[in-house]
């Protein structure tokens, strides 16, 4: 595993690389990376992982300018240079969904396949109700029983967390309320571009998320012009922890086909 | 010494605590009586009156989507005391400015406010507690840069005289700024700023703007109007700090005798109480500190929640946070302060929170108006140097606290996981 920071501009962008073979781009979801997740093995097993940190998540850092995530899909392009990477698979679990989205929208000759796993980043239902529930009004123990098929198993406790973790996980809230407050949690130009990624595209859900909805799913999917849905069972809002390995395999059959 | 009469305009008429989540924010509307709050307003604007003829300034301020200050137009209230009073001083502490969509259009109402008045706007801006962010959909993040900016913007709305002038910024855009009216007073009115940060505090002494802090007792008010103090120094504005470039707000209650005081100043006690506030709006993302945030999930708690917990009237006199007591005790007590503190030239008096009925809330404005004000003002000139202590004893003088108030505890709303402060901390 290696783990390097690449300057992209005047941002310090963490990149974490796992494995070999065909490259995978993965885009966290808004609690950051981690590479003690369990998916991380056996993705990296068939493939070469590369896991960036977003800019103002983990150890990479924020510019002043930066509070869009579009802005995000920009750099990842700038990435994708820098690693000599004319095409590339991609994986975007949430808000990284969101950002592989509008990175196909803006650049679809740059992605072969496109995987979103409960990802956010569209409007497509009524003016008086939100797509996504608020996450930032509802409590903690709410909010991860909307985010985990078994949300007990996977309590955040800080007393078994180090300083430097804390500190991760505070400012990659932080960072996800920058970028998704308002319009919250999509892009409303978004929607309209995204007949430009034609790439084949898997948009996974668990069947338990509490976020990202069954209907939201079918009516993003229905955007792109060649994307079908999956859905993980016993799984919430992120089944890449939840399910790794049912995750891992739905992701693979789909890339190599 | 100049004392300023403030009120939140809370409506009390709530059901009991236990039987809502937050009194912030989510507490639905229907609860509020229009006749009622009718009324009160009615009520409050009458004290604000009675201040004034007792020859205190006045001072109100401005929240949102919440039962403890219904005033989410303070602008429009204070127009409105434009018109009633004559003399006093007029302080907004303040305005919202993160979370103002239009920093011009605030350039513009206090402009307003100022000439309606004849130049008697004294203009404060405040971040805006944390549960002000959900009513206003503002991004907590970057907060302070919004406030800084828009603060920038207004100033150069106010003091722009010759037509139009342009603002390209990072929050705010603007091609052609010329407010009618300019403000009355020239170049503006003068500028408060609201903040319980040392950081804060040390930035608002280099830009010479008053500065005042809410509810921070000894240590805090210390360190954040030496702060204040050391900025100025910084900035170059001269050794000297004039006391009337800092503020600080106290619940004040004085009475008749000590039974009346203290009784009184249970009452006010609402203000600390009252405020049940869920956690994920009294903290919400970038609000604070990433490292204060850590510091909170390692279960530190902020000093306000801790003493919500167990509030007394005797406990809030000792932390400074509260001046009640006969006119004696209440002069020994704000001196007490004073000369821990430093030195400060405004008083920011909460005279009125809850429950306190009009005739009470009259009679401790009269009380200090008359019984403590003037010793206030002789022994504190406007001329005085903020920045020089004397020796303050640990524990207030037994004489200076009220007797009956030691055994009192008053009764705190909701469970204790859940209390927050005024000033936005949780747990």
């Amino acid at each position: 595993m290696s783990h390097r920071t690449i300057e992209i501009g005047d941002i310090e962008l963490e990149v974490v690389e796992k494995g070999s073979g065909a490259p995978v781009l993965f885009l966290h979801s808004g609690q950051g990376f981690d590479a003690s997740h369990p998916f991380v093995g056996p993705l990296s097993q068939a493939r070469r992982m590369i896991a960036p940190s977003h800019p103002g998540f983990g150890g990479s850092s924020l510019p002043d300018w930066l509070d869009r995530i579009d802005d995000i899909a920009h750099v990842y392009l700038d990435l994708m240079d820098r690693l000599e990477l004319p095409a590339v698979d991609v994986i975007g679990c949430s808000i990284g969904g969101w950002i592989a989205a509008e990175l196909a929208a803006i650049a679809p000759e740059r992605i072969s396949r496109l995987v979103l796993v409960g990802p956010v980043g569209v409007k497509t239902g009524s003016v008086d109700e939100l797509d996504i529930p608020d996450i930032f009004v509802l409590g903690q123990d709410e909010v991860n029983g909307l985010l985990f098929h078994d949300p007990e198993k996977y309590r955040m406790d800080p007393a078994k967390l180090s300083d430097d973790q804390l500190v991760r996980a505070v400012r990659n809230r932080e960072s996800l309320a920058l970028l998704t407050w308002e319009p919250y949690m999509h892009n409303p130009k978004l929607k309209h571009r995204l007949h430009r990624a034609a790439m084949p595209a898997l948009l996974i859900r668990g069947a338990n998320d509490g976020l990202v909805s069954e209907r939201y799913l079918e009516r993003y999917a229905a955007l792109l012009p060649s994307a079908r849905t999956l859905t993980i069972a016993d799984a919430g809002h992120v089944p890449q922890i939840e399910q790794p390995e049912r995750f891992v395999k739905a992701a693979l059959s789909f890339l190599d086909e | 010494m100049r004392a300023w009469h403030f009120s939140e305009n809370a409506y009390p008429f709530l059901p009991p605590a236990d039987e809502y989540p937050s009194i912030r924010v989510t507490l639905p509307n229907r609860l509020y009586d229009p006749e009622k709050g009718a009324a009160l307003y009615d009520r409050f604007l009458d004290e604000w009156l009675i201040a004034e003829d007792e020859g205190m300034e006045i001072m109100l301020n401005e929240h949102h989507q919440t039962a403890t200050c219904v005033d989410p137009a303070a602008p429009l209230v204070m127009a409105a005391l434009a018109r009633l009073t004559t003399k006093a001083r007029l302080l907004i502490l303040g305005n919202p400015i993160a979370n103002r969509r239009q920093p011009v259009r605030v350039a513009e109402e206090m402009a307003l406010v100022d000439i309606m008045s004849r130049g008697r706007v004294e203009a404060g801006f405040v971040r805006g507690v944390p549960y002000e962010i959900s009513p206003a959909n503002s991004n907590p993040a970057r907060m302070n840069e919004r406030f800084q900016e828009a603060l920038e913007l207004i100033v150069k709305a106010w003091t722009s005289r010759d037509g139009p002038v342009s603002h390209e910024g990072r929050f705010f855009h603007h091609r052609n700024i010329n407010i009618w009216p300019p403000p009355y007073q020239n170049p503006h009115p003068p500028i408060w700023i609201s903040t319980t940060s040392t950081g804060g505090a040390k930035q608002i002494g280099r830009q010479g703007y008053v500065q005042a802090t809410f509810l921070t007792g000894f240590e805090n008010t210390r360190k954040i109007f030496e702060s204040y103090r050391a900025g100025w120094r910084e900035a170059g504005r001269g050794d000297d700090v004039p006391i009337d470039r800092l503020a600080y707000a106290a619940l004040v209650y004085v009475g008749d005798n000590e039974a009346d005081a203290v009784a009184g100043a249970e009452k006010l006690m609402w203000y600390i109480t009252a405020n049940k506030v869920l956690p994920q709006f009294a903290n919400p993302p970038g609000y604070v500190p990433i490292q204060a945030n850590v510091q909170m999930l390692r279960g530190a708690e902020h000093p306000l929640s801790a003493f919500a917990k167990a509030a007394s009237v005797e406990k809030a006199i000792e932390a400074g946070i509260m001046m009640a007591g006969t006119p004696d005790q209440v002069y020994q007590q704000f001196k007490r302060h004073y000369e821990y503190v430093g030195g400060y030239g405004q008083l920011l008096i909460m005279g009125q929170a809850g429950f306190l009925e009009h005739d009470d809330t009259v009679r401790g404005i009269r009380n200090f108006a008359r019984e403590v004000y003037p010793r206030l003002r002789e022994e504190y000139p406007d001329t005085a140097i903020s920045g020089t202590f004397a020796d303050v004893a640990p524990e207030p003088p037994r004489d200076a606290v009220p007797s009956s108030a030691a055994t009192k505890q008053s009764a705190t709303n909701g469970d204790s996981e859940e209390t927050a402060t005024p000033l936005g901390s949780v747990r």
